[in-house]
């Protein structure tokens, strides 16, 4: 149905040309769901917007050709292309607040490409835009209709641009990201729709994603893209038991899934032993009856509603939960950015809870409990280099300057795998993942007992995950510290925690050892939040038909085969 | 580690020249307006220090033999009634004209920002109280309140520098105020305060540098509207009384030959103040293309 | 809708804490003079017996608590003192010329609007074309003009070299009557009283002026415009209508246009600001007859109750405006007020 040969495009930037896209060539049937995986920069999403030929200033088509049913996209007019967007071929998008005119009725915004596209007329118009909602499984469509976005949830949007997407039945739908920064269980709730409509209209579809997980349990067929070439394509099931290319490997080692090892998510030649690291039965914390009260416009906001917990020395505790669950307030209570309504928190057997928040820097313990923060580029002051963000809590806190100073700095940059030259980099020259390794590098410095990780992986790709979630376990065995990881993503808690409390509006519904709460989760929640996170294939499939193959090969009893052994 | 093949840049210093300057060399390049504005500055400022030991003629001397002479080789701008050089004095105007602006600019910076950052940061009750302060300041028209205030302090210059920052005081303390209020919660300002940061440092050293790209915009924004307030207060009669020279006065007083065509006494002291603040209007527009992270790629 | 209106119920309860300040600035404005306020309400040519009697009836003999509340009840009668140049009440003098002043204004910023919106469309839609930088160096350009300067040179080059403006004196060329008094504003009183002539000769007095004040004005509207749909064309919500097939016609006009709308209101203040004060300028040079010329009238002389009087009545004059903008703020963006 869709044909894509050879499409190369190209940004015009201060820098010169950048080949966003280096001639690719994929091709979409009737009915199928092609993905397309890749982590930022690969050209994905730039893909998906020069076959709409939308993309953004600056922005060209050099050569290839773009063909859908027999007509040339490349070619045909403007005039043409807007007819056969939204009829045709539609898309939708990541971030689905913003995609979505702030001011105008959502039930408007449908009802706009349904006369665009004369698929009604101003009589019937409001009926199909509300039977377009409908289609979409919103309740109670008609007063939807009615609704600006900002009274809608993010789940809600989505459904919104959805149906704006299939309001004129098109036979292909460009889903870029569409899930990116919902909850989990509403990412669950939207693919789930998407996949469900596509297959009942029996319509194409693309699914542009960085979630190698996702694509495995939604698509037909995955290519993966890389430096905008395509390095692979295949069936899931391939793709995860026989990558091919080196790249591939390296993504579906680095998506953490169910059985691997926190070092499987390393390419092979990385892969080390794992430290051990022990844990103490003294508790380090005791979080008791934690309150935090906001006052709201429309009352009082109960945002964390007594939580108690431990953690014992040298213990990792995870802290799951959705956004709006209290899980980033309580970490900021605790590493005392917050002041908790009521409550007590002891570390080393202390209240620190009773210190406010404002004085806390001259406290003993500011040294003990420190933090990673989950965006590593707004947690580094634009204007000071990577040494002087390094340097700043040894200089405040243990007031040691100059040579001794920038030689603990350097030290620590070796510690977090920092090369030393880009210390004097300032961040916007640094990677994602240099930035993240700045961030653990100042929250180590003091050699604190105890160190919250706020998602400090969210706005990484999969395979610098990888690397940062290995060095925090590296740095864990090393020294001693407790980690309090917060996240929203189980498959990571459990590679790297001990225990784990899940949290839901507030308060800890399900806790106990990881294993446990993971593989026989008790509470309904728990097991929702498990369920909807995407399984990818287990590459133990792999080695089982490897065995297969060599048994074929060489007869069940295969000692003799030296290239097996 | 794939993240770290970019390491081998060899001198980070490089790379800096190569994002800041390199940036502003860019925007320069794609904005020749914005470079006409740097040389402009650099000329005006010029008169400013230089102008008065350079200019042909006394700005205050009379010559009532060559009064109202359209311009020639001698009086390049013509004389005025008087028959003094309207030439010198425009050029001699220029840096009191410029001092007023710099001056009522750099108070209301420091205290803008010095209230806007206090309330941006803490909130609360004192964000309130500086609120409703400011939006009093702004239910006046800006020129009628500084016109106000010059009449009750009395008919000085140093008034009209107190009335033309009273009149700004609101620009920079909001501004001061919306940048560091969307930064007190960033990740870098909690980080400094796990690191051993007060509050007030947090505020002084962390985040308060972060607002002052686009307070530099606004500054060169406001020199221009400066200029234009003062010369206005001059040209209505206050402030600034004649004979001294400033552009407001001699447009004010060449007003009244305009009827009869005598048009250099008001037209030159008139376009000289035009092309002062059109050279900082240029500049501030200019330096917010500098500035404005959206064209940075 | 409930939701609404108890909102500007809210943003009207908003403004009563303003006019209190604004009322408190003015007393002490007329408090601060330097050296005794009652000489200087007498004005220059008093004597002692006189300045003792201002001094009495200001009650500035009084502690300047109580002076306030003399203030405060002054003004609640709508006493504002006596202008020594005219001798009338300074109340009246103000309501009888405040419609020129609003005519001007409002005709100016019409103008410009008409003017500018489109301007800034064009450069957003053109960035970094040569269209762009001339809109940019044009409005910069208008910006710039000391409203003073332009009005003269307009006066000159229309007046004294083409010959086709009237003498810039006042409203109405003194050939014409003043068209029966019924809003104050000459264009609509000529027209409910069917006077074209008339008409049209209050519309030639006011052109220079209004083009004047009009070209001050085009700076703010035009770059804000620019900016608010450079920052709307570039929003997911653009791409998602793209995507979606919508013509470029309801793309740039229905989605992004409407949406940028909204910055733009809000600069209105700050224009209304620019001009209530340029105003003051353009009607001295044009010997326009508003309140901004009998100000400037005033301060010659020394009249202050009249300049207290007309900072009071500019800053009230003002706040009305606002108002009047933030509720038609609040009735386009639906987001106002139901959040």
């Amino acid at each position: 149905m869709l044909t894509i040969k050879d499409l190369s495009v190209a940004f015009k930037t201060r820098k010169g040309e950048v080949n966003a896209v280096r001639g690719i060539s994929l091709d979409v049937g009737k009915g199928e769901t092609l993905g397309i995986v890749g982590e930022s920069g690969s050209g994905k999403s730039v893909t998906s917007y020069a076959l709409m030929r939308i993309l953004d200033a600056g922005g060209e088509i050099r050569s290839g050709k773009v063909t859908y049913g027999g007509i040339d996209l490349r070619a045909a007019s403007e005039r043409d292309m807007r007819d056969i967007r939204g009829r045709e071929i539609s898309m939708i998008f990541q971030n689905p607040r913003a995609a979505l005119n702030p001011i105008r009725r959502v039930g408007h915004q449908v009802e706009d490409v349904l006369l665009r596209h004369a698929q009604a007329t101003r009589q019937d118009v409001k009926a199909k835009a509300v039977a377009a909602l409908e289609a979409v499984k919103i309740n109670d469509a008609a007063a939807r209709y009615e609704a600006y976005p900002f009274e809608l949830s993010g789940g809600m949007c989505q459904r919104i641009v959805i149906a704006i997407a299939l309001a004129c039945k098109p036979q292909l739908l460009v889903a870029d990201e569409p899930t990116t920064g919902l909850d989990i269980t509403t990412q669950k709730a939207v693919m789930d729709l998407v996949g469900d409509l596509a297959s009942e209209r029996g319509m194409g579809m693309i699914l542009i994603t960085h979630d190698l997980g996702l694509a495995s349990q939604y698509c037909d067929r995955i290519a993966v893209m890389k430096d905008g070439l395509i390095v692979e394509e295949g069936v899931p099931d391939k793709l995860f038991t026989d990558p091919q290319h080196a790249y591939t490997r390296k993504l579906v080692d680095a998506t953490p899934r169910l059985g691997a090892s926190i070092r499987n998510l390393l390419p092979p030649e990385m892969r080390g032993p794992e430290p051990e690291h022990k844990v103490h039965t003294r508790p380090l914390l005791e979080v008791r009856d934690l309150v935090k009260t906001y006052p709201g416009k429309a009352g009082p906001v109960h945002a964390v509603k007594g939580v108690s917990f431990d953690i014992k020395a040298g213990q990792s505790l995870g802290l799951v939960g959705e956004s709006g669950s209290g899980k980033s307030t309580t970490s900021e209570m605790v590493v005392r950015l917050q002041d908790p309504t009521s409550g007590n928190i002891l570390f080393d057997g202390q209240d620190i809870a009773t210190t406010p928040s404002a004085q806390f820097m001259r406290h003993a313990m500011r040294r003990d409990i420190q933090m990673v923060f989950q965006d590593a580029t707004d947690s580094l002051n634009p204007r000071g280099t990577a040494a002087s963000a390094i340097a700043e809590p040894l200089a405040r806190i243990d007031r040691i300057r100059s040579t001794k100073l920038a030689a603990r700095v350097s030290e620590l940059a070796d510690l977090v795998g920092l090369p030393q030259p880009l210390l004097s980099r300032f961040p916007h020259q640094l990677s994602g993942g240099q930035k993240a390794r700045v961030g653990i590098a100042r929250a180590i410095a003091l050699e604190p007992k105890l160190l919250i990780l706020d998602e400090p992986t969210a706005a990484l790709d999969v395979s610098i995950q990888a690397i940062v979630l290995n060095l925090l376990v590296d740095l864990r065995a090393k020294m001693g510290m407790s980690y309090l990881f917060v996240s929203h993503d189980l498959n990571v808690v459990r590679l790297l925690c001990d225990e784990v409390l899940v949290m839901k509006q507030g308060e800890i519904v399900d806790r106990g050892p990881t294993a446990t709460v993971m593989d026989n989760p008790s509470h309904p929640y728990t097991r929702a939040l498990i369920e909807a996170a995407p399984q990818p294939p287990e590459p133990v499939a792999a080695r089982t038909r490897k065995d297969h193959d060599h048994d074929k090969r060489h007869g069940p009893d295969a000692r003799s085969c030296a290239r097996c052994l | 580690m794939a993240d770290l093949t970019v390491s081998q840049t060899p001198s980070a210093s490089a790379r800096k020249g190569d994002t800041t300057l390199g940036h502003i060399a860019y925007v320069l390049k794609d904005n020749p307006v914005t470079m006409l504005a740097f040389a402009m500055l650099a000329f005006f400022l010029g008169c400013a220090f230089f102008g008065p030991s350079l200019v042909p003629y006394d700005p205050l001397a009379t010559n009532a033999a060559r009064a109202l002479e359209p311009p020639s080789w001698d009086h390049w701008f013509g004389t005025d009634n008087l028959g003094r050089d309207v030439f010198s004095r425009v050029i001699v105007a220029t840096r009191l004209d410029l001092t007023i602006s710099v001056a009522a600019v750099a108070l209301s910076f420091v205290i803008g920002s010095i209230l806007g950052g206090v309330a941006g940061y803490w909130g609360g009750w004192l964000d309130a109280v500086l609120n409703r302060f400011l939006d009093t300041i702004m239910a006046f028209p800006l020129f009628v309140l500084a016109m106000g205030v010059v009449a009750a302090l009395g008919n000085t210059v140093e008034n009209i520098i107190y009335a033309t920052a009273i009149i700004n005081i609101p620009f920079y303390a909001r501004l001061v105020r919306a940048e560091v209020n969307i930064r007190r919660n960033a990740g870098f300002a909690q980080a400094a305060k796990l690191a051993g940061n007060s509050d007030l440092r947090v505020l002084a050293v962390h985040i308060f540098p972060n607002a002052l790209p686009p307070m530099m915009v606004q500054v060169s924004l406001n020199l221009g509207w400066a200029i234009l307030n003062a010369a206005g207060l001059s040209f209505i009669g206050l402030g600034v009384r004649p004979p001294t020279p400033e552009w407001g006065i001699m447009v004010a007083e060449g007003a009244n030959f305009i009827v009869s065509g005598e048009w250099w006494l008001a037209v030159f002291p008139g376009l000289w103040l035009m092309l002062a603040v059109f050279t900082f209007n240029l500049l501030g527009d200019g330096l917010r293309d500098i500035v404005d992270p959206r064209k940075r790629t | 809708m409930n939701a609404r209106s108890k909102m500007i119920l809210g943003r009207v309860a908003q403004a009563i804490p303003v006019i209190m300040g604004v009322v408190v600035i003015s007393f002490l404005l007329t408090r601060a003079l330097p050296g005794d306020p009652a000489a200087y309400f007498a004005g220059p040519a008093a004597d002692e017996a006189s300045i003792a009697e201002i001094r009495e009836a200001l009650g500035l003999d009084k502690p300047l608590f109580q002076q306030f509340f003399y203030y405060i009840a002054d003004l609640a009668r709508g006493d504002l003192g006596t202008s020594l140049t005219t001798g009338q009440a300074v109340m009246s003098d103000l309501a009888a010329r405040l419609p020129a002043s609003l005519e001007l204004t409002l005709v100016a910023l019409l103008l410009s609007c008409a003017i500018a919106i489109p301007l800034g469309v064009l450069a957003a839609t053109r960035p970094g074309t040569w269209v762009d930088h001339l809109c940019r160096v044009l409005v910069t350009a208008g910006v710039s003009m000391p409203t003073f300067f332009t009005g003269i040179v307009l006066i000159y080059v229309f007046y004294y070299l083409a010959g086709i403006a009237p003498s810039p004196l006042g409203r109405l060329d003194f050939i014409y009557l003043s068209p029966p008094h019924v809003t104050g504003f000459y264009l609509i009183d000529a027209a409910l009283a069917g006077d074209p002539e008339t008409w049209l000769g209050a519309l030639k007095q006011l052109i220079l002026p209004a083009t004047t004040l009009a070209l001050f004005t085009l700076a703010p509207i035009a770059r804000m415009t620019r900016a608010a749909m450079l920052s709307a064309l570039s929003s997911d919500f653009i791409r998602t209508a793209r995507a979606a097939g919508l013509g470029s016609r309801k793309v740039l006009y229905g989605y992004a246009f409407r949406n940028a709308l909204l910055p733009v209101v809000t600069t209105l203040g700050m224009v209304f600001s620019f001009t209530l004060g340029a105003n003051v300028l353009v009607e001295k040079v044009f010997a326009w007859p508003g309140i901004g010329s009998y100000a400037v009238e005033a301060l010659v002389v020394s009249d202050y109750a009249a300049v207290q009087g007309f900072v009071l009545a500019m800053a009230l004059l003002f706040v009305v405006l606002n108002l009047i903008i933030d509720i038609a703020y609040a009735l386009i963006d639906p987001r106002i007020g139901l959040k």
